[in-house]
């Protein structure tokens, strides 16, 4: 039982380790910043994913009680990483494509990081674009 | 009347407990009475910050969205690697696709971004003004017409029996 839970537990580590590594290649690999800012979002949550699964077995079978600290962490993760996913990409956005580049809203309505400045409250987003 | 004003917010009340109980790693009766107290405590501080309280329905569809939501993460890694590794990057087609939403409450639209910045090769990027339309970024999409079909039907159907 025992041996069966270490190679398990190996198993994931070796999987996830892989992952994190394809992760942190394809930031090296790949051509421009939208598209590196796939590897990191995905390759790395399984990477991460396998890790907290081989502690959780490794502290229900080894360390005599079940852990909960893993699933916070997944939790935690799940919220942060579509936030500064999107905190990025509308950055990226923001700075480097003109608004006629990218493909227009429907409904005629325009994207939220391009908010005509002239309408919008002086929130210092015109100061934003100087550069 | 009087449980509606003790308990602003019974979700998050019982969301509280869970991370609670999870946070301190033991299930014993004083961490969960504990958890308890904070959920209740905090839920009747922060009342007055709240924009709003979204309805959620359908239990089930609910655990059936995550269990979904989970298998394409991890279909969603290995197409990924696969795409990192064996393409080469002139063979890659990127792309950004501006998908129509049907969903209404921003609740609802945050979790279908967030979804899809967790799934196959898509991350959501911008939302539009009016909040009826969501710029998202492929990594590769030889088809983005096809890629909009599916995250209507997989994902927004869904959500939208789920928030409305």
């Amino acid at each position: 039982m025992e041996t069966a839970a270490e190679i398990v537990i190996a198993l994931l580590l070796v999987v996830s380790g892989v992952f994190g590594l394809v992760g942190s290649y394809g930031l090296i690999k790949l051509s421009d910043p939208m598209m590196r800012l796939h590897a990191p979002t995905k390759a790395t949550t399984l990477g991460v994913g396998g890790v907290l699964i081989a502690s959780m077995l490794y502290f229900l079978v080894f360390g005599g009680a079940p852990s909960f600290h893993e699933l916070m962490i997944t939790l935690f993760l799940f919220l942060t990483a579509p936030v500064s996913a999107h905190f990025v990409a509308k950055a990226f956005l923001h700075r480097n494509i003109r608004r006629e580049e990218v493909v227009p809203a429907r409904h005629g309505s325009v994207w939220a990081g391009y908010s005509p400045a002239e309408d919008a409250p002086a929130t210092g987003e015109a100061d934003d674009r100087v550069e | 009347m009087m449980l509606r004003r003790l308990f602003p917010h019974p979700l998050l009340t019982i969301v509280l407990a869970i991370v609670w109980v999870m946070l301190v790693n033991t299930l014993t009766i004083n961490a969960v009475v504990f958890g308890l107290g904070v959920g209740l405590v905090i839920p009747l501080i922060t009342a007055p910050y709240w924009p709003g309280r979204p309805r959620l329905r359908h239990p089930v569809r609910i655990a059936e969205y995550i269990l979904i939501v989970l298998w394409d993460i991890v279909v969603a890694n290995v197409q990924v690697a696969g795409i990192v590794l064996f393409k080469r990057n002139a063979d890659i087609r990127p792309a950004f696709i501006s998908i129509p939403l049907e969903l209404r409450t921003p609740e609802a639209i945050t979790v279908l971004a967030g979804t899809i910045t967790m799934t196959p090769g898509t991350v959501s990027s911008d939302v539009a003004r009016d909040g009826r339309s969501l710029l998202v970024h492929c990594l590769d999409a030889p088809d983005p017409d096809a890629v909009t079909r599916q995250i209507k039907a997989r994902y927004e159907r869904r959500l939208k029996e789920i928030f409305e």
